[in-house]
């Protein structure tokens, strides 16, 4: 059943890319995947303890005294002895650690020192705004990259892949901070072809009802026009920056990917049959390369995430990367830690769902 | 010739020989390898401009001269002058320096913590392995970049914090290569042999997995050796690793950063330093990759 599947969507490939996904979600929902899941929850569930005991580990070789920042340095003995037992730190780790998780599963990450409000709360409201450039940078870098590699594969050695390649290097050699500032004196000061920092002109700031916590989704739904143009003038600089990451990463795994099945018997086969070769190539061995690059995609969306600390903190981008940047300079560690569990805590499921959908829609790793 | 012949010879007849006939036989097909050669050189010149920064930077690096704040590019100063009026070509020179402590240090660091538990962790197998992958995993799969910076608050700002920040980050992807290969290795009948001549776990581990792993791994920390300069170089930028007035890129970048729609060169330039660096370590990296394993040619 498994291979017939597999044929037909093969044969789909050209015209309905979402053909496949149609199908395969009935089969995740199928009873041979039942084992997957529940291996699934297994995997994860241990990896998130792994990470809570990394961020709780994280928070006790902090050199500064937490007790001391409360209490202050004239505080006596008594008054030391007092705090430190209502903070439970004279209690063994290990029931330190179980407290810490159970908070964690309450969804209580402390709270912030600087905002003055709960760290979950804070995540929650910042979250959203990450997720919006991180989804639209993703975009670009699957639009642009896929088409990159394939072309890069298909030209081996000539100078096209050439170009390609070293542009995909360049992805791994430029910061990104300072790709975002050179992008903000260019586009920005130079040429004004889109707004500075921030999300929207300041004028237009929280007028827009919050549905998504999406400014570019969300006045979309309030239909103001004025302010959509705004937000959109205002992300598509940073968002972009972020796609040329991904589109490096993603160029560079398909053009390997692709190079793989260019040299096998059964793309000859179809040449000596005298299919043409866009058709050898975007049908017969594109098609072979679909699965493993929705591994790939999932990764670098998830790497992403990562490379928005940076770019979030140049463009003043009130998501979680500069909130955690924000965080770090006011050595206000809840919402240190706090920031990094989501983020890790994302990174992972994003990971381990790539995974699960690549040993489902791949038979042959069953 | 009579030495190309020494070194060529199909035959070796001690370990050295066969060792040098190796590293000349890697390094004949590095230099038929443009982008790997290009690279070589650009690494080459970041060691020789570390180690002759006195010679070749005109002023010194925190040598300040607040009458000559801001100068743009010119004849005079290359790469124009900081808010502070330093030359900054020279702090670009001197910065190289600092570059080459990082990578070199989290390398020596991250390595052979890496080599040692991945080794470790293939050859015993079992729990011993179920542990330290279990370990070896929660690291992997955390974003490193914000891991390092989670480290780096908690340890506190400075160069040296950041550098076991990074190593942190950076050995479990070594961890899982040599276990990997240690893995091939343990199963093989010269460990078997070596295992029956009365030789300790030690004596294998050290003597027979370890010098296996080498060759992957060498290829693997040069291509993570970008990956590194820009992590440090970010927490460089955001403040937690290099403190003033030490000429490191990324802090530089954050001290241009106010200045970047006038004097975009403050920030500008020590960005490109970066670049040609991280590049250098990509284009060896991947040319190490096509000499040292064949079967990934050309990808």
């Amino acid at each position: 059943m498994a291979s017939k599947t597999f044929s037909g969507s093969k044969r789909a490939a050209g015209k309905a890319y979402t053909g496949m996904f149609a199908k395969d979600v009935k089969r995740i929902a199928g009873l041979d995947t039942l084992g997957t899941m529940a291996g699934f929850i297994v995997v994860v569930s241990l990896t998130f303890l792994g990470l809570l005991a990394l961020t709780f580990f994280i928070g006790r070789v902090i050199p500064i005294d937490p007790v001391l920042s409360i209490v202050g340095d004239r505080a006596t003995t008594e008054q030391y002895e007092a705090v430190r037992i209502a903070m439970g730190l004279d209690r063994p780790l290990v029931v330190q650690f179980a407290s810490y998780v159970g908070d964690v599963l309450r969804f209580d990450l402390g709270m912030s020192v600087s905002t003055n409000r709960p760290v979950a709360q804070d995540l929650a409201r910042v979250f959203p705004a990450t997720l919006e450039m991180a989804t639209i940078g993703i975009t670009i870098g699957v639009v642009l990259g896929i088409p990159a590699g394939v072309l890069a594969a298909a030209n081996q050695g000539t100078w096209v892949d050439q170009v390609i390649r070293v542009f995909a290097l360049l992805g791994y050699s430029v910061p990104a901070f300072w790709l975002g500032l050179v992008g903000l004196a260019v586009f920005y000061a130079g040429l004004g072809w889109v707004s500075g920092p921030g999300r929207v002109d300041i004028f237009y700031d929280g007028i827009t009802p919050v549905v998504t916590g999406m400014l570019t989704v969300d006045s979309v739904l309030a239909a103001d026009w004025t302010v959509f143009r705004s937000a959109v003038s205002h992300i598509i600089l940073p968002a972009t920056i972020l796609g040329v990451f991904s589109l490096a990463y993603i160029a560079r795994m398909t053009r390997s990917f692709m190079l793989d099945q260019l040299h096998q018997e059964y793309v000859t086969t179809a040449r000596v049959k005298g299919a043409p070769e866009w058709r050898v190539i975007w049908v017969h061995a594109f098609g072979a390369i679909r699965v493993p690059l929705i591994t790939v995609i999932g990764l670098s969306y998830a790497a992403l995430l990562e490379g928005s600390v940076m770019i979030e903190t140049v463009f003043s981008w009130p998501g979680i990367g500069n909130y955690l940047t924000t965080a770090l300079f006011n050595a206000d560690m809840n919402a240190v830690l706090g920031a990094t569990l989501v983020i890790g805590a994302v990174f992972i499921l994003i990971n381990k769902i790539s995974d699960v959908l690549y040993r489902i829609l791949d038979p042959r790793s069953r | 010739m009579q030495l190309q012949a020494w070194l060529l010879d199909d035959s070796p007849a001690s370990r050295g020989q066969a060792a040098a006939g190796r590293a000349y036989r890697v390094s004949l097909d590095l230099m038929r390898n443009p982008l790997a050669l290009v690279g070589m050189l650009i690494i080459l010149l970041l060691i020789l401009t570390a180690a002759l920064a006195p010679w070749i930077a005109p002023e010194t690096p925190v040598g300040q001269d607040l009458t000559r704040r801001l100068v743009p590019p010119s004849s005079e100063h290359w790469m124009g002058t900081d808010q502070l009026g330093r030359d900054i070509f020279s702090r670009v020179i001197y910065g190289a320096r600092v570059t080459l402590l990082i990578v070199a240090l989290v390398a020596v660091i991250s390595a052979p913590l890496g080599l040692l538990i991945g080794a470790v962790s293939g050859y015993f197998g079992g729990w011993t392995d179920r542990i330290l992958m279990g370990v070896t995993d929660v690291f992997l799969s955390m974003p490193k970049l914000v891991l390092a910076l989670a480290f780096a608050a908690a340890l506190g700002p400075g160069i040296e914090n950041a550098i076991i920040a990074i190593a942190i980050t950076t050995w479990p992807a070594y961890a899982r290569i040599a276990r990997a290969e240690a893995l091939t290795i343990r199963n093989t009948e010269f460990v078997a042999a070596t295992r029956l001549l009365g030789a300790s776990h030690t004596r294998i581990i050290t003597r027979q997995v370890l010098p296996l792993c080498t060759s992957s791994m060498i290829i693997r920390v040069t291509l993570d050796m970008a990956g590194i300069i820009l992590t440090a170089a970010g927490l460089g930028f955001l403040g937690l690793g290099a403190q003033p007035p030490l000429p490191e890129w990324g802090a530089m970048i954050s001290s241009g950063r106010s200045f970047i729609f006038d004097q975009w060169w403050v920030a500008t330039m020590p960005g490109f330093a970066i670049i040609v660096v991280s590049l250098g370590f990509c284009f060896l990296g991947d040319g190490l990759r096509d000499v040292l394993d064949p079967k990934s040619e050309g990808k």
